[in-house]
C-alpha cells in the first residue's frame, strides 16, 4: 500500500467522485484558481473548469444556502468552509435547513450534499478561528457529522459521505494535511457510522477521534514502553454514533479515557462517558476520565495554545490514573 | 528549601494519631493542599492534606505507627534536594506507648479475624452475611467488582481496597476469590437431597475499632468521675410540627428541615439564658463557654460520633439544618473533618427516628451536660377535660452535679419549653 498525506487523500477522494459522478461539483472561497486554502484542490479548476468548480463570495450563508438548493434538483454539491468557525455565519441553513428539510417535506427532497471543513486548533490562529465545535453539530438529528483521523479513513469516509443522500458535514483538522498513512490502491469506500480499533491491547481504552487519534496513538506507544498496553478506539463518525467496539473494548479492559480537542464540557467525551455508563456498568472498575481542551479560548501565543491543547503527555497520565 | 510536615492536632484532646496510610510514596509530586496520608485519631479517620508543594522526599515514620502531635511524620521539597535534619523525631516516635502496640494493625473489617475452626462454616457464615445483612455502612467498590463479588458471593466488606481511596476493585475480588475467600456453597458434590441450614455455633472474636475503643475509654471517665443527674420533660409539639410542615412546603428535598434542626435551635436559644449549663468544670472554677455549640449525636459504622454546630443560637434553621446533614454525611463516610466534630459546649442525642419513648445520656466530656431527645408521638392527652389527640415529645437533660442543681436544670428544661412549644419565637 502507497503512504500518501492526509491532503492527498482527500483531494484523490473528490477527484475519483467528480470523475465518476457528473453531479458532483465543489464550491467555496478560493477553492478555484488558488486552489483550496489548503491546497486540497489544487488542479482542479484546471482540470474540471469553472462550472464545476466554483469560487464564491465570502458568504458562507450563500455557499452552504447554494449547496442545498444544488442538492435538492439532483446536485452532489461538495461545499468548502475555509474554517469551521465560519460556520457559524451559516448556522441556519447547517442546522434548520439541510438535516430537516427532507423530514419536513415528507421525503419529497433529499439534501446530498457534504460540507467540507477545516477544525482544530494549533496553528495560532486565535480564538476565534481555531476551535473545536464539533459536539455542536453532532447535537442534531438529521445531519452526519464525520471527522476521520488517518489518510486511509479520510479517502474512504470522504467517498462514503460523497455518496450519501443526507448531508454529511466533513471535518478535517488543520494541522493534519501532512499526515502520512498507508491508503489501499484502487476503488473502497469506508462506511460511515463504523466506529474502528486503530491499536489493540488489554489494559485500558482510549476512545478518540481525529486529532485525538494521532495524540492517543503516541502516547500509546510511551505507554508500551512502560509496560502499559492500551486499545484505542477512533469514533470516525460523531453523528451515527457506533458504540460497539466501544463497549467491547471497555468490557474487556473496564478502564477507559476519552480524547477530544474540544472543550470537556458538554462535549463528545461527556457523550461517549454517558453512554459506556448506561451501556456497560456492570464493568466499570475504574471512573472514566476525559482529556481536553482547557476551558478558555484558544490562546494565540503559542505557548499558551499548547498549554490549553491536550497533549501527549495528558493522555499518558490519564490513562495512569483511570489504571491506579 | 524542604518543609516538614508535622503530625496535627485534630481536637483539643488529641494526644495522638495512628498513621494508618501514606497516600503519597517518596518520590511523588504533591502539591498544596493534596491528600499526604490518612490518620485515624480517638474521633475518626481523617486525611492530612500537605502545607507545602514539591517532592515527596522522606516519609519520616511507617504506616501503622502511633505518632505524638507535632511529632515530624515527612519532609516535602525541590526534587533532588538534600533532607538536612530529618532525625529529630523519630526518636520520638519509635516509642509508642507500650499499650498501643497491639493496635498498631487497623482492622477494618471483623469478619476476617475470627477464631472458628471449621472453614467451610466460617464462610458460609461470610455469605450469609453479605447476603442478608446490609454491611455498616457502604461499600467503596467499582460496579465491576460489586457485579463480580455478587455472581460469585464474596463479601465486599471484607475485602481491603486497593483502589483510590480504598476503592474495591476487580483486582481484589480476583485475588480474594484465588484465596479461596469465596463460598462453596454452590458446589453440587453433597449427596443429600435436602440442604439442612448450617447455622454457627462458634463465638465470634471480634477486635474493637479505635473508635469503639475511644468510646468506651471517654464514658467509663465521665460515669465514673462526673455525678449524673437526670430531668425529663414532656413537651407539646403539636405547633412545631405544624410550623415544621409550613415551612418544609417551602424547601426542596434534599434540604427539609428535622424536628431536630428546630430542637438544636431551641436548645442553643435557651442555653444563651443558661450559660452555665453550656460549660465545664476545671478543678475549682466552672468555665461558662462564650460561644454556644451545639453537639449532635451521629451514628457511624463502629460507633458514634458528635457533630459540632458552631454558634448554633446564632444560625437560621435552614443553615443549622444544612449544617448538619452535610457534617453527619461525612461523618458516616468516614471523611470527617477535624472543625466538624471539634469544640461542642453542649451535646444532644436524638433517638426519635427509632420509636423511644425516653431515655438517659452519658454525659460528654467535658462538657457539662446533655440533652437526651426522644420521638415525637401522637398520644391522647388531656386538655380541658377532653381527652384527644395530641404530639408529645419526652426529652431528659443529664447534668454533672458539681456545676448546677436539680432546680436550674428543670428551669432550663421549662424555658426550653417556651421555644418548643412556641416555635415562632425561635424566629424572632
Amino acid at each position: 500500500m502507497a503512504k500518501i498525506t492526509m491532503r492527498e487523500a482527500i483531494s484523490q477522494a473528490l477527484m475519483e467522485e467528480m470523475d465518476r459522478d457528473p453531479a458532483v461539483f465543489i464550491m467555496g472561497e478560493e477553492v478555484g484558481v488558488w486552489g483550496g486554502t489548503y491546497a486540497v484542490t489544487k488542479g482542479f479548476y484546471d482540470k474540471y473548469g469553472p462550472d464545476r468548480i466554483k469560487d464564491t463570495p465570502i458568504a458562507e450563508n450563500a455557499i452552504i444556502g447554494g449547496a442545498i438548493g444544488a442538492a435538492m434538483v439532483g446536485q452532489r454539491p461538495v461545499a468548502e468552509l475555509m474554517t469551521i468557525n465560519f460556520g457559524f455565519s451559516a448556522m441556519d441553513y447547517i442546522i434548520n435547513q439541510a438535516p430537516k428539510l427532507h423530514y419536513m417535506f415528507g421525503g419529497q427532497f433529499k439534501v446530498p450534499m457534504v460540507i467540507r471543513a477545516v477544525g482544530g486548533g494549533g496553528r495560532q490562529l486565535g480564538a476565534t478561528h481555531s476551535q473545536t465545535p464539533d459536539a455542536i453539530f453532532a447535537h442534531f438529528p438529521g445531519l452526519k457529522v464525520v471527522s476521520p483521523g488517518t489518510p486511509e479513513d479520510a479517502k474512504g469516509l470522504l467517498k462514503s459521505a460523497i455518496r450519501s443522500d443526507d448531508p454529511v458535514l466533513f471535518i478535517e483538522h488543520a494541522t493534519m494535511y501532512q499526515v502520512r498513512g498507508e491508503v489501499p490502491e484502487g476503488e473502497y469506500t469506508i462506511p460511515i457510522g463504523k466506529s474502528k480499533v486503530q491499536r489493540e491491547g488489554s489494559d485500558a481504552t482510549i476512545v478518540t477521534y481525529c486529532k485525538g487519534l494521532e495524540l492517543s496513538m503516541k502516547a500509546a506507544d510511551e505507554l508500551a514502553s512502560q509496560g502499559i498496553n492500551v486499545e484505542v478506539v477512533d469514533l470516525r463518525t460523531l453523528r451515527p454514533l457506533d458504540m460497539e467496539p466501544i463497549i467491547e473494548s471497555f468490557k474487556k479492559t473496564n478502564r477507559a479515557v476519552v480524547v477530544e480537542e474540544g472543550w470537556k464540557s458538554y462535549g463528545v467525551g461527556s457523550e461517549i462517558v454517558s453512554r459506556i455508563y448506561e451501556q456497560a456498568f456492570d464493568y466499570v472498575d475504574a471512573p472514566i476520565i476525559r482529556v481536553a481542551q482547557k476551558e478558555v479560548p484558544l490562546p494565540y501565543n503559542r505557548t499558551l495554545e499548547q498549554a490549553a491543547l491536550p497533549q501527549v503527555a495528558d493522555i499518558v497520565s490519564a490513562v495512569k490514573e483511570v489504571l491506579k | 528549601m524542604a518543609e516538614t510536615i508535622n503530625m496535627p492536632k485534630l481536637g483539643f484532646d488529641m494526644a495522638e494519631g495512628l498513621l494508618v496510610r501514606w497516600v503519597k510514596q517518596v518520590g511523588e509530586n504533591i502539591n498544596k493542599g493534596d491528600i499526604l496520608a490518612e490518620i485515624e485519631t480517638d474521633k475518626a479517620t481523617v486525611e492530612v492534606e500537605s502545607h507545602a508543594s514539591g517532592v515527596v522526599l522522606q516519609l519520616i515514620v511507617e504506616q501503622g505507627t502511633m505518632v505524638p502531635v507535632n511529632a515530624p511524620i515527612a519532609v516535602i521539597g525541590q526534587a533532588g534536594e538534600k533532607v538536612d535534619a530529618p532525625a529529630a523525631a523519630p526518636s520520638k516516635v519509635e516509642s509508642p506507648k507500650p499499650d498501643a502496640a497491639p493496635q498498631t494493625q487497623p482492622t477494618p473489617a471483623p469478619t476476617t479475624q475470627t477464631s472458628a475452626p471449621a472453614e467451610t462454616v466460617v464462610s458460609d457464615a461470610a455469605l450469609n452475611e453479605s447476603k442478608d445483612q446490609p454491611s455498616a455502612g457502604p461499600v467503596k467498590a467499582s460496579p465491576l467488582a460489586k457485579k463480580i463479588a455478587k455472581d460469585k458471593n464474596v463479601n465486599l466488606a471484607a475485602l481491603q481496597g486497593t483502589g483510590p481511596g480504598g476503592r474495591v476493585v476487580r483486582k481484589d475480588v480476583e485475588s480474594a476469590i484465588a484465596s479461596g475467600q469465596p463460598s462453596a456453597v454452590s458446589r453440587p458434590s453433597a449427596p443429600t437431597s435436602v440442604q439442612p441450614v448450617i447455622v454457627s455455633h462458634d463465638d465470634q472474636v471480634i477486635q474493637t475499632t479505635k473508635l469503639r475503643q475511644a468510646i468506651g475509654r471517654r464514658l467509663v471517665e465521665s460515669k465514673t468521675t462526673i455525678p449524673h443527674f437526670y430531668v425529663t420533660h414532656e413537651y407539646k409539639m403539636d405547633a412545631l410540627m405544624g410550623m415544621r410542615k409550613q415551612a418544609n412546603e417551602y424547601l426542596p428535598d434534599n434540604e427539609k428541615l428535622s424536628v431536630n434542626d428546630f430542637i438544636l435551635k431551641a436548645v442553643a436559644l435557651t442555653l444563651r439564658q443558661f450559660p452555665n449549663l453550656n460549660a465545664t468544670i476545671k478543678g475549682n472554677e466552672v468555665i461558662q463557654f462564650g460561644h454556644v455549640n451545639v453537639g449532635v449525636a451521629v451514628t457511624v459504622p463502629g460507633g458514634l460520633m458528635t457533630v459540632v454546630v458552631k454558634d448554633t443560637d446564632q444560625k437560621m434553621l435552614r443553615q443549622i439544618s444544612s449544617e448538619v446533614k452535610t457534617m453527619a454525611g461525612r461523618a458516616r463516610d468516614g471523611k470527617v473533618k477535624p472543625d466538624d466534630v471539634d469544640g461542642s459546649t453542649f451535646s444532644t442525642s436524638n433517638l426519635g427516628m427509632y420509636d423511644v419513648e425516653d431515655f438517659i445520656a452519658i454525659i460528654n466530656p467535658p462538657e457539662a451536660a446533655i440533652l437526651a431527645i426522644s420521638s415525637a408521638r401522637e398520644v391522647p392527652v388531656v386538655e380541658g377535660g377532653q381527652v384527644k389527640p395530641g404530639w408529645r415529645m419526652k426529652a431528659t437533660i443529664s447534668v454533672d452535679h458539681r456545676v448546677s442543681d436539680g432546680a436550674e436544670a428543670a428551669q432550663f428544661m421549662q424555658k426550653l419549653a417556651e421555644f418548643l412549644e412556641n416555635p415562632v419565637r425561635m424566629l424572632v
